[in-house]
């Protein structure tokens, strides 16, 4: 699985750091950046977490 | 109270319910009974407001959640339909970019953003630890019973606030005296306009400065804005008086009501103050955010498209309440939802709200959090209420639900 983050949607809570530690991460602003696209299954249930709890809808997964 | 009769809640207008609507005495930490029966039986309702108005509540989880994300809403208090507060005040007015719409005010958050990103925010935990410490040495060293609202749980917001924003040590005198009668009930109106205007003041004053020579803050960095034509010297006030204004009742409510909670749940305090555990203490924290919810007047919108939502079409001016505490409590997503349990993974809770105007300051609120759950029970494992629960005053018709004052001893 590959995650996509919509950068301009993002509004910087920050929840997916919270969430996915190892695949998020913010900038000096606070925007969300994917540190890894590609999930590893141990990663799957914590990305499925931040997809929960972005605010913004900013961020989903997609088969390859 | 009973609940009312499923089938006869809408339509004819006199059995349109008013909201607010009460809480049940027995129950302070509980939402209205009536919100429960509303999120059970009518979950989408008209519902009447001070001013005569009737827009929707909202009280399921998933439907608070698809609106408050939902573009085709307007947190702009000028639009169409919004539901305004009542205020003692007479209004509640224009608190900065929270009540402007994207496009505008996606801009004009994006340029305080900085601080609040994680990294940042666990960087000012020492600076937090060390405020929370010395504030409960200057409790243990003072007379018994203190009130834990007025000795800790409103100092230390205001505290951190000055650490955030840069407000000057030799300044915080000034500042805490001043934010201090700005929230306090017994202000009258007068007072407290007076003391924002002090603040809002003084922090111009100190934007000025920082625009003339810059430091390594948030008020420096709003200068900065300033300095490059993105802001003007009013808005830049505004900018940081929200900030003062949505980080410091808000997290003393939480800290004194969250307090209160615990000491009537002592398996659930026992939990906290034998632990070291970071994990359950931020699980605590998520935990009391659900279970307790705050802001009880709901995040509140206009509609400016009509959208179709649970079979039902809410037009365009309409008003719309999303009342997040009853959506916390909603058992398809929380189950046992009226049971405090710090142990539950309560992590996609609203109390910070969802959708693009989300809390701001959620990261800083939480470490705070952390850090007092973490510490005030474990430096005074034998604190105890001095006063009966019934004789508690709880801020049931102030803007920001929680206690006025917690007098405890140990």
């Amino acid at each position: 699985m590959k995650v996509e983050l919509e950068a301009d949607k993002c509004v910087a809570s920050g929840q997916c750091v919270l969430a996915a530690m190892e695949v998020f991460d913010q900038d000096d602003d606070g925007i969300a950046i994917l540190l890894d696209e590609q999930v590893a299954d141990g990663q799957l249930d914590d990305v499925r977490e931040a997809i929960a709890v972005c605010p913004a809808a900013a961020i989903r997964l997609v088969e390859q | 109270m009973a609940p009312t009769q499923a089938g006869t809640m809408p339509e004819a207008p006199d059995t349109v319910p008013e909201f607010p609507m009460p809480r049940d005495a027995r129950c302070p930490f509980d939402p209205p009974p009536a919100l429960k029966a509303l999120q059970e039986e009518a979950p989408l309702t008209k519902v009447r407001l001070w001013d005569g108005s009737e827009p929707w509540l909202v009280t399921r989880y998933a439907d608070q959640r698809a609106l408050l994300g939902d573009p085709r809403v307007s947190a702009d208090t000028d639009s169409p339909g919004y539901p305004t507060k009542a205020s003692p005040e007479g209004g509640e007015g224009k608190l900065s970019f929270i009540m402007m719409d994207d496009p505008e005010h996606a801009r004009l958050r994006r340029m305080v953003t900085a601080p609040f990103a994680i990294k940042r925010v666990e960087a000012m935990r020492p600076a937090v630890q060390r405020i929370v410490d010395s504030l409960i040495d200057d409790m243990l060293a003072g007379p018994q019973p203190v009130d834990l609202v007025e000795a800790f749980a409103l100092p230390l917001p205001s505290l951190v606030i000055c650490e955030l924003l840069g407000v000057p040590y030799a300044d915080h005198e000034f500042f805490q005296e001043n934010t201090k009668t700005m929230v306090r009930r017994t202000a009258t109106p007068e007072q407290r306009g007076a003391a924002v205007r002090e603040v809002a003041g003084y922090l111009a004053g100190v934007i000025g400065k920082r625009i003339a020579e810059p430091q390594d803050d948030l008020l420096s960095s709003i200068a900065g804005r300033v300095t490059a034509g993105e802001l003007t010297h009013q808005e830049a006030t505004e900018m940081a008086l929200l900030l003062l204004i949505a980080g410091h009742e808000t997290t003393a409510n939480m800290i004194a009501l969250g307090t209160l909670a615990l000491l009537q749940n002592p398996d659930q305090l026992a939990l906290l103050r034998d632990t070291d555990d970071p994990k359950l203490v931020s699980s605590a924290v998520e935990e009391l955010l659900r279970y307790l919810h705050i802001t009880h007047l709901g995040r509140r919108r206009a509609v400016t498209e009509d959208i179709e939502i649970g079979g039902q079409v809410i037009k365009a001016g309409d008003g719309i309440i999303m009342v997040n505490e009853i959506g916390n409590r909603d058992a398809e997503v929380f189950p046992d939802p009226d049971r405090l349990d710090l142990r539950r993974d309560a992590r996609r809770h609203v109390a910070f709200g969802f959708g693009v105007h989300q809390c701001l300051g959620q990261p800083l609120a939480r470490m705070e959090l952390q850090v007092v759950y973490g510490t005030l029970y474990r430096r005074i494992p034998t604190l105890k209420a001095a006063c009966a629960i019934e004789d508690v005053k709880f801020k049931n018709d102030a803007f920001v639900y929680g206690v006025h004052e917690l007098p405890v001893a140990w």
